[in-house]
This record gives structure tokens, C-alpha cells and sequence, in this order.
């Protein structure tokens, strides 16, 4: 075990692969090539273009399907997904072993795959692991170790060839015979297939799967059929009304209402709300009133923002359609609305993280935003913050595109002080997912805490009348409320890793002891 | 012989139940299933052993389902679940913070007051929050009859814990008699105000009052009474009501329940209560306290609601209650002078001030002869854009006329 920059200890190896402690923000610089995929010929794929094998099981045989492999999906469909359990079911009763999962992140419907966890089916995850697969890899029952990478930590990972995917399975809500496939149009249109785009320039085996073929082109292809070994219909990919998902409301709660308008006032008041400015605001209930403060702002003062990141849905894309947003540089869609956008207006741009945040690039457009607003589940008085894990040690949520958005110019999380008697402010984050020296301002119900390295937001906000308080008033604050705590007992056994956008390991998660 | 209270189920945050069985002998025996017990289990466990201990229960089996609610409220619900069982009249009482035991003034701003139901601990943590001038526990309408016990315990150490951002500290209580056995358990606690629902005469005030007395070591006149009139009868002895007592501070009218017994339909347009209304308001002028106006009952409808804020003040009413936060805002810009009614008013008060110090009898703004009630009236506005921080106490030195 090593310390890292952060002053976590980090096994020499996991999963048998040398581990690179995190070394600071910038600091690690690899050298050396890209990993590259095999050479194909087209000697060896039909003029035709037809790529078509009957059903996904004689999909996965002909990509070779065997154990240990890497097998990767994509979380387009969020909780509506009905591929990924099907792979491991063909898997299974092909008796095929020691898989390793590799999804863009996991969903509840998963939890389908725990008996395949069990009986060594699956080996591990390296993704997303809450619900049931989080209680469950925290008791310590998986048998490998488990990796949580940021979206472009994902890609970054595939890129470099830290992860070598065998086979990639996309599931494709329109796609041709072919390959081309695209994720703006049909019963299971989810927008856009991004999460998908690094497997399918890197592995060595791609599947596409859709339940809505249409003859060659399919336009647009947000998938190169170029890059894809065969192809698949099936009935149904994915179930719609879980694939839009129930985070896309403004919330109705007036705490987090509360939040929300504290911090568009914070954003207001530092200066940041201006023509031409761009801010990122996921899909949230807090987020997106957040977006509704900042839209009245914009109306009030007719100046425009020149783009939102987003997960996008109805009121971003209704901003960009009063013209009062430039463009909306889209990650994934959240609602119909989203979809509809996408497939009908130019400025509603298709992107993915290797445009918005792999850190092994020549740039990303993570860091060109001005205004970011994240979630998370603990700050710490030195503004580390957790997303991973619950107070209790519990692995909660997936890392998403948090960590690469910790670029942003000024990264803020609303949050409540505290949840049901848990502090959210504490003095030490049971997991360190994102370093402090990227946080620069935590709203809670109670107060606004500016890091103070950023002296300039000090200044600016100054006499505004806002409640700025020390982080550290904040964590007591919230301890007289709550109590204070006592930290979750694990052993010491490493169930999961948590990764920093350039590779290196930054905590890791240890079993809950019962 | 078993009991409990608190609250269970999917959906209960911040809260917890607990069911108490005495036994003869085995000692204290807690079983407890908790959300947080990581980080508070054995804290929890310890203060259920101290209440216990505190009502002399030496065997007993204590099951408690703990969704994440805090020392007070757990302390609560057990005392609750103690005293179904063996009626006392301990307190088990946790520290207050020296904070919260502040007065309010007599004629202080009641332009919003949030109800919060007293049966709703999650409910109560952020009632603090959003700006209202009040927050009122509520142990009437939002409660329950089978929950009405066990919420006067909440109530009281919410009182006790929570810190309101200095808002005003109210309590509505049952409707009497059954409101007397609430201020037993409120007495010495951080209330600067209770709220007498269905009040029907100067004599209800009366009872309260002397139930105040009887049990309080403090004085009575430092907890003012806002009794809020329901029915016919209420409206009619209007007046009664609001003199018959010195901590009569305000009257609210409720056009729900008066409506009801009226047998008459309520409607947006509030015409059929327009007399109601007007009685009370102008009982309550008449009596020098403040006239309040009922609560506007469609949370969704924030355009409704401004109208019905604009009518409210039109007609003398000086505040209204909240049944949700996002009412609070509108109510209380809406119960504040305007921008262009208080700059009226500074040119009305400046002109009739100079004209006083030149010992001038006939004040003139411009050509017009000003009248005495006007200059009244102006420096009403005056009085209450200063109370709403709209103005500046010495706004003259800096007036150009």
C-alpha cells in the first residue's frame, strides 16, 4: 500500500494489473501510443453490406465469446435496457466463465445479473455499481474487484488500452444491416449512442443490436458501420418509458428550490450569468431549476448563453428554440423532447466523451465551461467531495461525467447540509472521488462556502448580501443539527477503485463491516 | 400492554416509530433498525436508555424504526409511546439553545406565517428557511385525532431544537377544551405565539389566558394570542374577541370552516365572505392589533394567489397564512408597500413635516391642500415600509422634495 497525492492508501496492483497512485491534478503524463485495434479487410465482410446473424446468441459465438473476457455496453438506455442482462444470460448458459462487465455505467435492472456475480459468470464490474450491485460488491461478494471510471475516464481507459475490450455490444435504436447506427430515432430512441463511441473504435468485436432495422443508410450514423462485425434484430432493445427517465421534473421540494435559487443568486451575484457564458446543468430536479433561475435571468436581461452542456430535456431545448441558448452540446438526452431535438435541430449537437471530457486528448470542452453544477454525496472541510459512496460506505452511485466536469471554470455543488440526520459536510469524505482544489463552491440550505483558494469569487461576492460562511461553520453547523457521527467500520479487504480521469487511482472502497 | 407512536412506511423520512412493550423483569431489551446506524446506532440506542431510564422503566421491550430522524424527535416519540402507557407528567426535556428563547413584539410584521404540520418532523427542519415573518407547529387541522397526542411532544421539542431564523414562534392549538391540554405540555417552551382556531368569544381567550397562568412560571403577556375566527358566531363577536385581552396581538379570520357553517360554497372570488372579511378587519383596527387573513388554499395557483393578496390588502388585511413556502414570497411583497406608494407617501410626510416646522396649519403638495387622514395614511406606509426594510429609518435627511 502507498499513499497518494491524497493521502489514500493504494494497493500496488488490483485485479492483478500495477496500479499508478493518484500523483496530483496534471501531474501523471504518460508516454507512448495509443492502443490500436486489429487490422480488418473488408476481404473478410460482405460486399453487401448485410452483416446480419440471426440473434445475439450466434452474435457473441462468432465474436468468439470465451472466458475472461471484456465485454462492454452502454447505458443509453438507463434503466430500461434489456440487452446487457441478455449477453450474460447466452454467457451463462454457454457455461462461459470469468467475464469481466464493462458498461458506461450500471442501472437497478442489473441487479438481474447478481446470481452471474455468484456463480462466476462475471468476475467484476468496471462501471457503475448502486442498488443492489453497490450493497452487493460492498459486502465484499464479488469476486473481482470492482473500477468506477468517469465517463471520459472510460474513454481515456480504452484509448490508452488500460481496458482491452473483446467485444462491444451497442444497442442501437435504429442501425442498418450494415452497422450504421443511430440513437435519434425509433420506439427506443435515446438520443444519441456517445457512451458507445470509444468501444466501438477500439474493441475488437462489435455487436450492434436494434429493434428498428432500416435499409442502408442509416442516416445519421452516429456509429460507423465501419467499425462493426455484425449485426442483430431482435424484438425489443429497450423498455421507453424507463429509458426517459423520472429525474427530468423541476423539483417541487422546496428545500432544494431553495437551493436552487441560492445558487443561480450566487452566480448572479459573482458576475457569471452574462452574455455569451455556458454552463453545464444535469438532469437533476436541483440542476434544472437551477437552469430555470438562469433562463429568467437571460429573459430579464435578453443576453444569451452561447452553449449548455447537458444531459439535455425540455427546458434547455426550449431555450435553444427562443433563442435565447446558441447551442446545446448534448451528452445524453433525458427526455422525448431531448430525442426530438437532436433529430431536428443542428444546434442541438450529438457529442461524446471524447469531444466533452477525455483527459488524454488535446483538450476537452470540460474545462471551457463557465458555470458547472454538480451533485455529491459528502464535501469535506478541505471541499474533496465524494460521489460513490454513501456515509455508511455503501457504493451508491457511478462517477458519470463528474469528475471530468470538475474542469469546469467554477464547479458548484448545491447540496443540503444534511439528509435524514446524515451530514453531507464532513470532516473527512468516506470515498475522495474529485480533489478540493477543483471545488469552488458548496450552496447548502444554510450558508454558501467559497474554497478559498478562489479569492477572486471571495471578492466578487462580497456585500451581496448573500450567506457566505466558512466550510468549516458549515460542517459544525451541520454536526450540532445531526450529532456527531461515527465513520462506517470497513474491513480491510478492497472491493472497488475509484479512478481518476488520467488513469491513476485516487481512493479505493473498502467491505462494510457488518 | 403495548404502544407507540411516530410513523413507518416507505415513504417516512426523518422520522421514526417506536412501540414500547412493559415488561416485569428482563430488563431494558432495544431493538432498533435504523437508516443511519453506522454513523448514530449506538447514539440512538443510548438515548433511548436515557428516556427510559429518566420515566423509571427498568423492563422493557423498545422496537424502533429509525429513518433518519434526529435526537428530538426520537425522544418524542418515546415519551409519547411512555406516557400511553404510564400517564406522568415528567418532561423529558433536551438542552435548548439560549437562541431561540427570544420575544417578539407586540405589533412585529405577521404578513406570512407557514403552517407546518406538528405530526411532520422532515417538514419541520427547513420551516426556517424560505423567509416567513412566522411558522406555526400546527396540532389542529393537520393532525390526526389518533395522532394528536403524540405530536404534542413533537411539537414541544421542536420548539425546543429548531432554530426559525428568527421568525416568530407559533402553535396552533386544538380548539378548545381540547387546546388547554396542549398549552400543559407548551408552557415554558420557546412560543412566542398561540393560535386560538374556532374562536367564538371573548371567554375562549379568557380560558386560554388562565390556563397560561396557572401553569407558566413566566408571565403570560410575553406569549401573544392569535385567535382565528371560523364561524358565524366568531365573526359576530369579532370585537369581543379582539379586546378581550392585552397579548390579543392579531385575529385571523379561517373562511374555510366559516363558509362551512355558513352552508355556503367558497369561491375565488370571495364574495360571499366580503362582509365576514370586512367585520374582522375592521373589529381588529378598532381593537389597535392586526387583522390576518385566511389561507389560500390552491398551492399551485400563484397568479390566483396574487390577486387574492391584492383584495386582502385592498380591503385592510395585513397578512395571510401559508400553507406552503413558495406562497411566502408573494405574500410578503405583496402585504408590503409598493415602490411608487411609499415614494407618494415620503412626499406626503416630508411636505406635512416641513409645513409643521415652518408652523404652517395648511399642508400643500404642489397645488393640492393635503387632509390630515391622508397624512395618516401616508405615514402608515411609511411606518410599515420601514418595518419591511423597504426604507431607511432616517429617510429624510436624504429626501429631495
Amino acid at each position: 500500500m502507498k499513499l497518494n497525492a491524497v493521502g489514500r492508501a493504494i494497493p500496488e496492483t488490483i485485479n492483478g494489473k500495477p496500479v499508478v497512485p493518484f500523483q496530483g491534478v496534471g501531474k501523471y503524463r504518460p508516454t507512448g501510443k495509443k492502443f490500436a485495434p486489429n487490422i480488418a479487410s473488408c476481404a473478410d465482410y460482405p460486399d453487401d453490406g448485410n452483416k446480419l446473424v440471426p440473434n445475439l446468441k450466434e452474435a457473441l459465438l462468432k465474436a468468439g465469446l470465451k472466458d475472461g473476457m471484456t465485454i462492454s455496453t452502454h447505458h443509453h438506455f438507463r434503466n430500461g435496457d434489456l440487452i446487457a442482462n441478455q449477453i450474460f444470460d447466452v454467457a451463462h448458459e454457454l457455461g462461459v466463465k470469468d467475464l469481466v462487465w464493462f458498461p458506461s455505467a450500471s442501472f437497478p435492472c442489473h441487479k438481474h445479473l447478481i446470481p452471474y456475480l455468484e456463480d462466476g459468470t462475471i468476475h467484476r464490474i468496471e462501471g457503475s455499481m448502486n442498488g443492489d450491485l453497490g450493497r452487493f460488491a460492498s459486502e465484499g461478494k464479488m469476486t473481482g474487484v470492482g473500477v468506477l471510471r468517469s465517463h471520459g475516464g472510460r474513454y481515456q481507459a480504452v484509448q490508452d488500452g488500460d481496458v482491452q475490450i473483446d467485444i462491444a455490444v451497442i444497442a442501437a435504436p435504429t442501425a442498418d444491416a450494415f452497422g450504421n447506427a443511430t440513437g435519434d430515432r425509433g420506439d427506443a430512441a435515446c438520443g444519441l449512442l456517445g457512451f458507445a463511441l470509444a468501444d466501438s473504435q477500439y474493441a475488437d468485436k462489435v455487436i450492434v443490436v436494434t429493434d428498428n432495422l432500416v435499409p442502408f443508410p442509416c442516416i445519421p450514423w452516429q456509429i460507423h458501420g465501419n467499425l462493426v462485425d455484425y449485426t442483430v434484430e431482435v424484438d425489443k432493445i429497450g423498455i421507453p418509458e424507463k429509458i426517459i427517465s423520472g429525474t427530468t421534473q423541476i423539483t417541487k421540494s422546496p428545500d432544494r428550490l431553495f437551493i436552487a435559487e441560492l445558487t443561480a443568486q450566487f452566480c448572479d451575484a459573482a458576475g457569471l450569468v452574462k452574455d455569451g457564458f455556458s454552463y453545464q446543468a444535469g438532469a437533476g430536479g436541483t440542476s434544472l431549476s437551477i437552469g430555470l433561475f438562469f433562463e429568467r435571468l437571460m429573459r430579464e436581461r435578453q443576453i444569451k448563453a452561447r452553449f449548455v452542456r447537458a444531459g439535455s430535456n425540455q427546458y434547455p431545448v426550449r431555450m435553444l428554440e427562443d433563442g435565447i441558448v446558441d447551442y446545446i452540446l448534448d451528452g445524453q438526452t433525458f427526455d422525448l423532447e431531448g430525442v426530438r431535438s437532436m433529430r431536428e435541430n443542428s444546434n442541438h449537437v450529438n457529442t461524446s466523451p471524447f469531444t466533452s471530457y477525455n483527459y488524454h486528448g488535446k483538450g476537452n470542452f470540460a474545462s471551457m465551461v463557465d458555470i458547472v453544477i454538480l451533485g455529491a454525496t459528502e464535501v469535506d472541510v478541505e471541499f474533496n467531495a465524494n460521489v460513490v459512496t454513501h456515509s455508511d460506505g455503501y457504493l451508491l452511485h457511478g462517477i458519470g461525467g463528474w469528475q471530468n466536469c470538475l474542469f469546469g471554470k467554477c464547479v458548484i455543488l448545491p447540496i443540503p447540509l444534511f439528509r435524514d440526520r446524515v451530514p453531507v459536510v464532513v470532516d473527512e469524505v468516506t470515498t475522495l472521488c474529485g480533489p478540493g482544489e477543483l471545488i469552488d463552491v458548496i450552496v447548502t440550505e444554510r450558508g454558501i462556502a467559497i474554497n478559498p483558494r478562489r479569492t477572486d469569487l471571495i471578492e466578487k461576492v462580497k456585500d451581496k448580501g448573500l450567506p457566505i460562511k466558512t466550510i468549516e461553520e458549515l460542517k459544525e453547523e451541520a454536526e450540532k443539527i445531526c450529532g456527531k457521527p461515527n465513520k462506517p467500520q470497513f474491513t480491510d479487504k478492497i472491493i472497488a477503485a475509484i479512478k481518476w480521469v488520467d488513469g491513476t487511482v485516487i481512493d479505493v472502497v473498502k467491505q462494510v463491516k457488518h | 400492554m403495548k404502544a407507540n407512536a411516530g410513523n413507518r412506511g416507505e415513504k417516512v423520512r426523518s422520522d421514526c416509530y417506536v412501540e414500547l412493550e412493559l415488561c416485569d423483569e428482563g430488563g431494558i431489551q432495544v431493538d432498533l433498525k435504523s437508516k443511519v446506524e453506522a454513523l448514530y446506532g449506538n447514539s440512538i440506542r443510548a438515548l433511548c436508555r436515557e428516556v427510559l431510564s429518566f420515566f423509571e422503566i427498568d423492563h422493557c421491550k423498545l422496537f424502533v424504526e429509525d429513518k433518519g430522524a434526529l435526537n428530538w424527535v426520537i425522544a418524542a416519540r418515546l415519551e409519547a409511546a411512555i406516557k400511553r402507557l404510564t400517564p406522568n407528567s415528567k418532561s423529558f426535556l433536551l438542552p435548548v439553545d439560549d437562541k431561540l428563547n427570544y420575544t417578539t413584539e407586540k405589533k412585529c410584521q405577521r404578513r406570512s406565517r407557514l403552517y407546518i404540520p406538528g405530526v411532520n418532523p422532515k417538514l419541520m427542519l427547513n420551516a426556517g428557511l424560505y423567509g416567513a415573518d412566522g411558522i406555526i407547529f400546527d396540532l389542529e387541522d393537520a393532525v390526526a385525532p389518533g395522532k394528536k397526542y403524540e405530536s404534542r411532544f413533537l411539537v414541544r421539542n421542536a420548539l425546543r431544537a429548531i432554530d426559525l431564523n428568527g421568525a416568530e414562534r407559533m402553535v396552533r392549538i386544538n380548539q378548545l377544551p381540547e387546546g388547554l391540554k396542549d398549552i400543559e405540555v407548551l408552557t415554558d417552551q420557546p412560543v412566542n405565539l398561540i393560535l386560538i382556531p374556532k374562536c367564538e368569544s371573548g371567554a375562549d381567550i379568557h380560558a386560554v389566558n388562565s390556563q397560561l397562568n396557572s401553569l407558566s412560571s413566566q408571565k403570560t403577556n410575553s406569549i401573544h394570542l392569535m385567535p382565528i375566527v371560523e364561524s358565524a358566531k366568531g365573526v359576530l363577536n369579532a370585537f369581543e374577541i379582539a379586546t378581550a385581552a392585552e397579548n390579543v396581538v392579531a385575529i385571523a379570520i379561517g373562511l374555510e370552516d366559516y363558509t362551512a357553517d355558513m352552508g355556503i360554497q367558497r369561491t375565488t372570488s370571495g364574495n360571499e365572505t366580503q362582509w365576514a372579511r370586512n367585520m374582522v378587519v375592521n373589529a381588529a383596527v378598532a381593537a389597535g392589533i392586526q387583522p390576518i387573513d385566511s389561507v389560500f388554499s390552491d398551492v399551485e395557483n400563484m397568479e390566483a394567489l396574487e390577486k387574492n393578496i391584492n383584495e386582502s390588502r385592498s380591503i385592510g388585511f395585513v397578512g395571510m397564512g401559508c400553507i406552503h413556502p413558495r406562497q411566502i414570497k408573494p405574500i410578503n411583497s405583496g402585504y408590503s408597500p409598493s415602490e411608487k406608494e411609499i415614494e407618494k407617501a415620503k412626499r406626503v410626510v416630508d411636505a406635512f413635516m416641513k409645513a409643521k416646522e415652518k408652523g404652517l396649519g395648511v399642508v400643500a403638495l404642489g397645488s393640492k391642500m393635503i387632509d390630515a387622514p391622508v397624512v395618516k395614511r401616508a405615514q402608515q406606509t411609511i411606518d410599515n415600509a420601514i418595518a419591511n426594510g423597504l426604507l431607511n429609518q432616517n429617510w429624510r435627511e436624504n429626501h429631495e422634495a
